[in-house]
C-alpha cells in the first residue's frame, strides 16, 4: 500500500510541476483590428492543425490559442496531425468533428470536391483585407469561398558552402557524382518525384504514365550518389555539416542557418514547388461562429506576426510583411523580389490511379 | 573468460544507457539544435515549463497513466484471483488465454478494432465526437490488464491456499480474509503489475493514435512534430520522465529490501 501511495505522490508532484507553467497570453488589445466580443464565452472550439504549426508560447513568443481564449472566453481544444493524409482520414472517419482545420492546397482541392468544407463568407472577415492579392483566388479555391491562407512556402536547395564549390543554380547538383555520399533528398514520393519532374521540365501534376516512368528512371540514377532520404532529419544533418546539400523548405533553411552559418540557399532555375496551407471550416463543425472568429483572429496582424516569427514560413499577410518589428522583413529568401521569383508549380490533388502508379514506381526507386 | 563477460556486460549497458545519456546531455544544449552542442544551459527546462502544448500533453499522459493503472490493477487482481479459484481446468485455461489476447495481439490490430468499435457505438448513440479521454482510457485498461493478471497469478500460486481458509476458520469473513491475508501475500505481484501497466500506458503510441480523438498524449504530440525539428525541449521533458521513473524504481527497490529484511527477521523469530 505504501508503494502505491508513493507512486501516487510522485504523480501528484509531477502534475504540480506541470501546472505551474505560465502562459504568455497577453496581447495589446489596442493593436487588434477586428472586433472580439465575449458573446460566445463558455463554448468550445476544436482546432486541428499540423504539429508545431502555431506560435505556442515557446521562447517568449505569444501563445496564440491562449490569447484567443482570454480575449473571447471560448475554450480552444487543440490537437495536431503529422500530414494531410492523416488529417483527411481522421476527418472522414466520422469519429471526430473539428471546427477548424489547416490543410495544404491539394488537400483543400480534394475536400472541396468531396464537399467536406463549409463555405465561409470572407466579407464577414474584417481582417481578410490584409491578405496579399497574390494569395487570393488560388487554384484550389478560386472564389475564396472556403479558405483563408495561413502560410506559404517554397522548396529550395540548401547547401553547405564549405563542401560545395561556387554557387548552385540547378536541381541537377543533387545528381552530381562529385558530391557522392553527401547528398540528401526527400523521403516521400511526391516531393522526390517533383525534383526529377522539374529537371525533365514536366508538369508536376501530369497523369501520363510515360512522364512518371521517365522521372522514376532519373530518380534511380540518383540513388548511387545519395547519402540518405530524409524528412525532418535534414535539420540535424545539415546543421551538423554531415551532408553537402538537401532540398527543403525556405523557411526551414533560415532556422538551420542560425545553427550553421556556412549554409547557403538557392531557388534552382528549373523552378520549384510552392505550397499554401489555409484555414478551413470542415462540415460537421459544431461552433461555426467561433470558427469564423478564429479565422479572423489568425489574420490579425499582431497574431499573424507572432506566427510568422515562430514558424519562419512566408506570411500571406501584407501587414506582417511590412511590419517594422518583423525579423524577416525584406528577407530575399522568404520574399523574393519579382525578378528573383523562381518559376513555381503547385501540387494538385491526384487521381487514385496516378497515385497508385507513382507509388509503385517509388518502391522500385527505393529498391534501386 | 571473465574479461569477456565484463566486456559483454559493458556493451549491453552501453547500448541500453548511452541513448539516455545522450538525450539528457542534449537537453542541456544552449542552442536549438539536437546535433551540435554549443554550451550548457537550463534554457530548455524553462521552455518546457512554458510550453503549454507539451505541458498539457504531459498532464494528459500522466492523468491517463494513473487512472488506467488504478483501474487495470484493481480489475486485473480481481481477475487473477477469480481465474486462480476456478475448478474446471479447461475453463480456466480458456479464460486465461482470452484475457491474454490483448497482449499477444499486434497493437495496430487492437487499436484499429477498438477505434471501429468506438466509432460504431458513438454513431449509434448519435454522438458528434465518439473518441476522447474515456475511449483512450478503456483502450489503455484493455491492453494493460493481461500484464497485471500475469504478474499476480504466479504470486497466488506461490501462496498457500489454506492460509485464507485458516483465516476464515479463525472467524474472519471471506472479504476480511482477502484483504488481510491474500492481498498482503500477493502485494509484490500487484505492485509490479501496476508498475508495468503504468509504463505501458505512458509510452503507448499505436493504440493511443487510433483511440484518442483530440486527447493528446506526449507520444502523440512528439509524433506530429514533423513540420519543424524536434527541439531539445522534448529531450528535457523525456529526461524528467526518465528521472521520475528512476526515482520510482529506487523507492520500490529500497522498500522491497526493507520488507525482505523484516520478513527474514520474522521467520527467525518464528523458528525460535
Amino acid at each position: 500500500m505504501k508503494k502505491i501511495f508513493s507512486i501516487l505522490i510522485l504523480c501528484a508532484l509531477l502534475l504540480s510541476i506541470v501546472s505551474c507553467g505560465e502562459r504568455n497570453d497577453t496581447i495589446d488589445e489596442s493593436l487588434l483590428r477586428g472586433e472580439y466580443t465575449k458573446d460566445l464565452e463558455g463554448t468550445t472550439l476544436k482546432v486541428y492543425n499540423w504539429g508545431e504549426y502555431i506560435s505556442d508560447g515557446a521562447e517568449g513568443s505569444l501563445d496564440v490559442n491562449a490569447a484567443f481564449e482570454k480575449l473571447t472566453g471560448i475554450k480552444v481544444v487543440y490537437s495536431t496531425y503529422d500530414d494531410n493524409e492523416t488529417m483527411y482520414s481522421d476527418l472522414v472517419s466520422g469519429a471526430n468533428y473539428y471546427d477548424i482545420i489547416i490543410p495544404s492546397d491539394y488537400m483543400i482541392e480534394r475536400l472541396i470536391r468531396e464537399e467536406r468544407l463549409e463555405q465561409v463568407d470572407v466579407r464577414e472577415l474584417s481582417n481578410y483585407q490584409f491578405i496579399d492579392e497574390q494569395y487570393k483566388n488560388l487554384y484550389f479555391d478560386p472564389d475564396n469561398a472556403y479558405s483563408v491562407p495561413y502560410n506559404v512556402g517554397m522548396v529550395g536547395l540548401i547547401y553547405n558552402t564549405t563542401m560545395v564549390e561556387g554557387t548552385i543554380d540547378s536541381w541537377e547538383a543533387l545528381w552530381d557524382e562529385k558530391y557522392s555520399g553527401n547528398i540528401l533528398t526527400f523521403n516521400n514520393p511526391r516531393d522526390a518525384f517533383a525534383l526529377a519532374q522539374l529537371i525533365l521540365d514536366q508538369d508536376l501534376n501530369t497523369t501520363d504514365p510515360a512522364d512518371w516512368d521517365a522521372a522514376a528512371a532519373l530518380l534511380k540514377e540518383q540513388s548511387p550518389v545519395l547519402q540518405a532520404r530524409v524528412m525532418d532529419e535534414v535539420f540535424n544533418k545539415m546543421e551538423g555539416g554531415n551532408a553537402a546539400m538537401a532540398p527543403y523548405y525556405a523557411g526551414d533553411y533560415l532556422l538551420m542557418k542560425e545553427n550553421n552559418p556556412d549554409l547557403a540557399f538557392a531557388y534552382p532555375k528549373e523552378g520549384v514547388n510552392i505550397f499554401c496551407d489555409s484555414v478551413c471550416v470542415p462540415k460537421g463543425c459544431q461552433n461555426y461562429d467561433a470558427a469564423v472568429l478564429y479565422m479572423n483572429f489568425l489574420m490579425e496582424p499582431e497574431i499573424a506576426l507572432a506566427n510568422a516569427e515562430a514558424l519562419c514560413y512566408a506570411s500571406p499577410n501584407t501587414e506582417v510583411v511590412s511590419h517594422e518589428d518583423y525579423t524577416y522583413k525584406d528577407n530575399k529568401i522568404l520574399y523574393p523580389s519579382e525578378e528573383d521569383m523562381p518559376k513555381v508549380q503547385w501540387f494538385h490533388d491526384m487521381d487514385a490511379k496516378t497515385v497508385e502508379y507513382y507509388e509503385t514506381l517509388w518502391v522500385d526507386v527505393l529498391n534501386s | 573468460m571473465k574479461i569477456f563477460g565484463k566486456i559483454y556486460l559493458g556493451v549491453i549497458f552501453a547500448v541500453m544507457y548511452l541513448p539516455l545519456l545522450v538525450m539528457v546531455f542534449f537537453s542541456f544544449n544552449a542552442s536549438n539544435s539536437t546535433a551540435t552542442f554549443t554550451g550548457f544551459s537550463l534554457h530548455w527546462y524553462e521552455e518546457m515549463l512554458r510550453d503549454s502544448a507539451a505541458m498539457d500533453a504531459l498532464k494528459n499522459t500522466l492523468l491517463l497513466a494513473v487512472v488506467s493503472t488504478v483501474i487495470a490493477t484493481i480489475l486485473g487482481t480481481l481477475a487473477a484471483v477469480g481465474i486462480f479459484g476456478m475448478r474446471n481446468k479447461w475453463f480456466k485455461t480458456g479464460v486465461l488465454s482470452v484475457s491474454n489476447v490483448p497482449m499477444m495481439n499486434p497493437d495496430i490490430v487492437t487499436g484499429v478494432s477498438l477505434m471501429l468499435l468506438f466509432a460504431f457505438v458513438g454513431r449509434m448513440l448519435g454522438a458528434v465526437e465518439s473518441l476522447g479521454f474515456f475511449t483512450i482510457l478503456i483502450a489503455h485498461v484493455t491492453f494493460s490488464l493481461p500484464y497485471v493478471v500475469l504478474n499476480v497469478l504466479p504470486k497466488l500460486m506461490q501462496t498457500d491456499p489454506h492460509l485464507a481458509e485458516a483465516a476464515q476458520d479463525l472467524g474472519s469473513t471471506p472479504i476480511q480474509a482477502f484483504f488481510r491475508v491474500v492481498l498482503p501475500s500477493i502485494s509484490s505481484g500487484v505492485v509490479s503489475g501496476a508498475l508495468m501497466a503504468f509504463t505501458l500506458s505512458i509510452d503507448d503510441f499505436v493504440i493511443s493514435h487510433y483511440t484518442s480523438g483530440s486527447f493528446t498524449t506526449l507520444p502523440l504530440l512528439i509524433y506530429t512534430m514533423t513540420k519543424k525539428r524536434v527541439t531539445p525541449e522534448m529531450y528535457a521533458v523525456c529526461s524528467c520522465i526518465f528521472l521520475s521513473v528512476l526515482v520510482l524504481l529506487l523507492i520500490m527497490n529500497l522498500s522491497q529490501i526493507r520488507q525482505a529484511k523484516k520478513m527474514s527477521r520474522i521467520s527467525v523469530i518464528g523458528k525460535k
